[in-house]
Parts: structure tokens; C-alpha cells; sequence
């Protein structure tokens, strides 16, 4: 099928594949949103906001110890767990809960899987005093107990989603049935570059400052553009961010990092750019999991950010043209890269971004010494101890017991 | 237009009746007795028959045909099977029936636009409707359906502006489908007041017959509705007859919501 008349592709992937309830809403917010671009104020306010209250910029760390222990490339890390709410998924909310309030929306919905979002969604929508609601996955809602209790103390309502396999892909669902309900009034702010147009195009925009923040750091640090950029994919929000302003550089390495869940051949995991087919879920075309049948598979991590069958149409054509190089990393080596990172910098990274270490390390090594090496830090891993703690810390090192 | 479709729209107005657009979830509770609920349907008085084909994300549907959706998965009704399986024998059942498939268009993509409809053609469906198929995105679809005459019914909705609306019922096949409610399927007690003069606006614009759907569970609202609308669908109401009461069930209520609709 092609469509090469719809809005919002890249190449065969995106478009907006949604019930035609929806469809004036998200032409609406197309319209607005072009004329947010085109509003000077907007940009700035926006920039204020992401610099006085997120933290921006976020650090470009360099990662001595890693660095030396892999003994190949040199390690940077791009400290998106130091921004506000302890994720990259801040910058979108921001962004999108401003667009929001400048088209004159009464309430905010959201979904969320490991909860940053539903975390970020919340912390914008009180920060710019909106109603908010956010659908999670009753099985993501029993593991992130944590950000359940801060979107709750932030004023937010959480609605568990009982249906399917109660996670993220589950609690999308949910929201666009909601949004249909009340597309008038309501805002659905998507949380990663997924969904249907034109909401790949916002949250990757709203995530570039990630990217761009890079180019400035390295510059700034080894006087060049970094040798390869590396990130983990679930829907991919922190990827593209990170990723997209670096498309043009021919001389930068682009690498996304999928869960690998129990492994590939296991059939429990994550890798839709690795092993997923075309086709159309939660409103754009993109690589998924799904049977021969065109019925969606139930994705496996043990990362509740990364078990999403799909992923953004940006990053499938990205994939699928060679642009950027796609790893995966089984839920096994997340752990162990978990406590690498925390033992090597003394930073606990999220389950997500534990992926990206996992591969980076094999990746480092590869590129040899004389070049640098960006690991986008997308979240920190406070969320996840009780998931992590309950498979047992290793004893601690260098320290006689 | 498919022929078959027109023939029953026509053969409804002349008996004085809107007609009813009559929703199962094929596979639900399993492939041979929804066959049984399809049939049902139509000795209840159904003039058309929508056959569900369950997808496993079904975000136009409320709760009623998710649900259903999640047991005609179980029982292993794929489109495949659905057009192998329960298709021919509500042909054989109901020959003068015209069949009409629901599905997502992940569903259909999977098994080819091309490849569904030859094999919709060559196991008598009319026409199909793509919930989530606008019009921007549907125009090598619809190619695909039209060199086969399987027609591809366009949604409208209470949210899309007037001159779009017109656009889409130019534009249609088979017939539009006025979605009545800016929601998802499902039952509701009260329709939105200026739902006719939405329907007055796509019928004067449309070559086809238009009937309303979603929220529509009675007699008293088909009633309502049929001097506006050629027709009306039902879906969760009857499907959660037959899942509580069986094929019985939804023939009754077929009965009742046809009486409304005598004019």
C-alpha cells in the first residue's frame, strides 16, 4: 500500500491511521502546532521553562573509569537522568503541555508504561496547573509503584488498564478510546516519537534538544562531532532526540539498542526493529511485533519502558535504510550492565538506559581507541530498584567483609 | 456499489423500513456458533450482516467488542479463517444476505490488500469497513477493493467539518456509516441532539445509502433515527445478547429494533 500523498511519513513509515473522530483533532493540532514553530515566544518560553525549571542543558559526563575498563573508545555519557524528574521524557512534556495550553485545552491525558512519562506528563500538567489523567498497564501500575506514588502526589489520577497484556501497548489503547470520548476539550499528550502524525514529528522536535545539546557539548569538549551516538529503543523517544540532529553527519555512527528481553529466539522480547514487520498500531505504520495474522505480540523486557511491540515510525525508516545501526541486549545483560555502571561512575542508570550500556561496551571496543563515544543516559534508576533488588545484589567490591 | 448491498437498502425502502445493519464478532464464542448468531441476526429481520474480525488492539471499540474481540482470538478467528470458515456458511444459511466485514487495517495489511480482496470477492463479502482507515490514507486500498467490487465504506463522524463530511459521502462506496457518537462503540442511553441534521447533511451528499451507527441499542432509537438515516448499525447491544442469552437473543432484539424501524 502506498501512500505517498498522506502527511508525515518517513518514507513508507508514519502516516495517521486512526478512527475519523480523530482525525480533525489531529489536523488541529498539526495547524497549531506549525504555528507554535512559527511563534518566536513559544520557542522561548518553552527554552525558559526546559532551562529554569528541567535543568537544561544536562551534562556531557565523561565516563573515566568505563572508559578504561573497556579499553577502547572514549565514553561520554549524556546525563538525561539529571534533568528534572530523572528522564529525557521532561522535554516532551513540557513542550507538548505548553502547545496544549496555547490551543486552549481543558485537561490532559497521558499513558505510560515505566511511568517517566506518566511522571513527566503530571509534573508539567501541575507546574502549568491542568487537570491530568494517566492510563497505565495494571501490571506496569503493580511494578512502578514508585512513580504511581508521584504522579499521585503531583496530582494526578492513575487509571490501571486491566486489558490485553496490561502494559504499556494496553494503556495506549485505553487513552486513544478515551481521547475519541472527548477529543474536544482533551489534550493526549503521547509520550514517545510514536502514534500517529503528528506526533512523531512534536516529540522528536521536543527531543532534538537532546542531540543538539550534544553537538554543542562535544564540540565544546574535543572540538568535533562525537564518532558514534548510542541509545536504547522502546518507542524510541530519547533515540530520535538524541539521534535525529546527527542524520546529516555522515561521520557519526548512529546506534539504537533494543531489549532483547530472554533473548531473540526466545519469542520474549522487544526488538521490533530487529524482528518486527510492517504494520499499523496505536495510528502509524512502523515495524511491529505481530503474528502472521496481523495480531499484535505481547513484547518482553524486563525494562517496563522497553516492552512495546512497536516503535516510531522515524526510527523503523531509519533502520531500515542503514542510517542507524540497530543492537539488542537481553534483559540479562541489562542487569549486569546495571551494576557496571553503578560500580565503574557511581550512577544508577534506568533499566532502559542499562540496555544502551550493555551494548556500548561491544561497541567501544570496536571503535578503538582515538575516538569518543556518546551513551545517551535516558533516565535514572531509582524506579526500578525494587525490580533490580529483587533478583539480589551482588556482594559489595574492594571491601573485605 | 456492490450490487448485493444495493439490492437490500432497496429492498428495505420499498417495504417501508430503514434497514439494519445487524455487528457480530465472527468467533465469538467460537468460529460454528457465531455462524449460528449471524443467522439469527436474519431471521430476526437483519438486512445486512457486519462481520467482526477480531484485532488485538481495537482502539474504535469500547469494552462490549474488545471483550468479544479477546474471545474470538481464543477461538482462533483469524481473517483467514473468519472468510474460510464462517463466511461460506452464513452464505449457504442466508443466501440473500449481503456480508459486510469490520476489521483494523493492520489485519487486513497483514494478509495483503490485494490477496483480501480477491478472497473477500471470491467468498461474496460486498464491502468492507477499516475503522481506522481515513480517507488520506486509504486511496491504494480502495484501488485494491474497487478492481475486485468489494466496496470500501467510509466512516463518518460527529467531529469531522461539514465540507469533509461531504467529501467523504461523495466519495463513498457501499454506504457511509455515520458514526452517531464522537466515541467508540458501545451503547448509549441518549444520541446527540444535531445527529440528524449531520445525517440530513452526508445523505444529500451521498450517492449511497447512509446509516447510523454506534450507541444505537433500541427500537425507540432506530425509530428516531429513520427519517434521517437509510438504515442503522447495531453492534455491542447484539453482541452482548448473544453472549448472555445466545442466538436467541439477538434475533429478538433484531426483531425489536426492525419494528423501529418501519417508517
Amino acid at each position: 500500500m502506498t501512500t505517498d500523498t498522506a502527511a508525515g511519513r518517513f518514507g513508507r513509515y508514519g502516516g495517521r491511521y486512526v478512527p475519523e473522530t480523530l482525525v480533525p483533532a489531529l489536523m488541529e493540532l498539526e495547524g497549531a502546532y506549525a504555528e507554535a514553530q512559527r511563534d518566536a515566544a513559544f520557542g522561548a518560553e518553552v527554552a525558559r521553562v526546559l532551562r529554569e525549571f528541567v535543568g537544561r542543558p544536562t551534562m556531557l559526563t565523561p565516563a573515566h573509569r568505563l572508559t578504561e575498563s573497556w579499553g577502547g573508545a572514549q565514553v561520554w555519557l549524556k546525563r538525561e537522568d539529571l534533568a528534572h524528574t530523572g528522564a529525557h521524557k521532561i522535554n516532551n512534556t513540557v513542550g507538548q503541555v505548553l502547545l496544549a495550553r496555547r490551543m486552549g485545552k481543558k485537561r490532559i491525558i497521558a499513558e505510560t508504561g515505566a511511568g517517566q512519562h506518566g511522571v513527566a506528563t503530571a509534573t508539567a500538567c501541575a507546574l502549568f496547573g491542568l487537570p491530568c489523567e494517566v492510563f497505565m498497564g495494571a501490571l506496569d501500575v503493580e511494578r512502578q509503584a514508585l512513580n504511581v506514588f508521584r504522579m499521585r502526589a503531583l496530582g494526578a489520577v492513575v487509571r490501571p488498564v486491566e486489558s490485553g497484556s496490561r502494559t504499556l501497548k494496553d494503556a495506549m489503547n485505553e487513552a486513544m478510546r478515551i481521547w475519541v470520548s472527548q477529543v474536544e476539550d482533551t489534550y493526549y499528550v503521547i509520550g514517545s516519537a510514536a502514534g500517529p502524525h503528528p506526533y512523531p514529528t512534536i516529540v522528536r522536535d521536543f527531543q532534538a534538544i537532546i542531540g543538539k545539546e550534544i553537538r554543542e557539548q562535544t564540540q565544546a569538549a574535543i572540538g568535533r562531532l562525537p564518532d558514534a551516538i548510542i541509545a536504547c529503543v522502546g518507542g524510541g523517544s530519547n533515540a530520535i532526540g538524541a539521534l535525529h540532529p546527527f542524520i546529516p553527519d555522515a561521520s557519526v555512527r548512529l546506534v539504537g539498542v533494543e531489549a532483547a528481553g530472554h533473548g531473540l529466539q526466545s519469542g520474549q522480547h522487544g526488538a521490533s526493529l530487529t524482528l518486527g514487520t510492517e504494520g499499523v498500531l496505536h495510528g502509524s505504520r512502523s515495524l511491529v511485533l505481530q503474528d502472521e495474522h496481523g495480531q499484535i505480540q505481547e513484547a518482553h523486557s524486563i525494562s517496563a519502558g522497553l516492552d512495546y511491540p512497536g516503535v516510531g515510525p522515524e526510527l523503523a525508516h531509519l533502520a531500515k535504510t542503514g542510517r542507524m545501526e540497530v543492537r539488542t541486549a537481553t534483559d540479562d545483560d541489562a542487569l549486569s550492565a546495571f551494576y557496571e555502571v553503578a560500580r565503574t561512575e557511581g550512577i544508577l542508570p534506568a533499566l532502559e538506559t542499562s540496555h544502551a550500556f550493555a551494548a556500548a561496551r561491544g561497541l567501544a571496543r570496536d571503535m578503538g581507541k582515538g575516538k569518543h563515544l556518546v551513551i545517551n543516559c535516558s533516565g535514572r534508576g531509582d524506579k526500578d530498584v525494587a525490580t533490580i533488588s529483587a533478583r539480589g545484589v551482588p556482594p559489595a567490591t574492594g571491601v573485605k567483609s | 456499489m456492490s450490487t448485493e448491498l444495493g439490492k437490500a437498502f432497496a429492498r428495505a425502502k420499498a417495504r417501508g423500513e430503514g434497514a439494519l445493519v445487524a455487528y457480530a464478532m465472527a468467533g465469538d464464542p467460537d468460529l460454528a456458533r457465531s455462524v449460528d448468531v449471524f443467522v439469527a441476526m436474519v431471521e430476526g429481520g437483519a438486512d445486512v450482516l457486519e462481520l467482526g474480525v477480531a484485532f488485538s488492539d481495537p482502539i474504535a471499540d469500547g469494552p462490549v467488542i474488545q471483550a468479544a474481540a479477546e474471545r474470538a482470538l481464543k477461538a482462533g478467528a483469524t481473517l483467514r479463517r473468519v472468510l474460510d470458515e464462517v463466511v461460506p456458511e452464513v452464505r449457504r444459511r442466508c443466501p440473500e444476505t449481503p456480508l459486510v466485514i469490520m476489521t483494523y487495517v493492520n489485519v487486513v495489511m497483514a494478509m495483503g490488500e490485494a490477496r483480501y480482496a480477491k478472497l473477500a470477492r471470491e467468498r461474496g463479502i460486498s464491502g468492507t469497513i477499516l475503522p481506522d482507515l481515513p480517507p488520506e490514507e486509504s486511496a491504494a486500498l480502495r484501488a485494491a477493493f474497487d478492481a475486485e467490487g468489494v466496496d470500501l465504506i467510509p466512516l463518518c463522524a460527529p467531529t469531522t467539518p461539514p465540507a469533509r463530511a461531504e467529501g467523504i459521502a461523495k466519495d463513498a462506496r457501499g454506504f457511509v456509516y455515520c458514526v452517531s457518537v464522537a466515541g467508540v462503540t458501545g451503547m448509549r442511553a441518549e444520541l446527540p441532539a444535531n445527529l440528524s441534521e449531520r445525517l440530513d447533511l452526508v445523505r444529500r451528499a451521498a450517492s449511497v445509502p447512509v446509516v447510523a451507527g454506534f450507541g444505537i441499542s433500541t427500537g425507540e432509537q432506530a425509530k428516531a433515527l429513520v427519517a434521517h438515516a437509510d438504515g442503522v448499525v447495531v453492534g455491542s447491544a447484539l453482541v452482548k445478547a448473544a453472549h448472555a442469552d445466545g442466538p436467541a437473543a439477538a434475533k429478538q432484539l433484531c426483531a425489536d429494533i426492525k419494528r423501529g424501524l418501519k417508517r
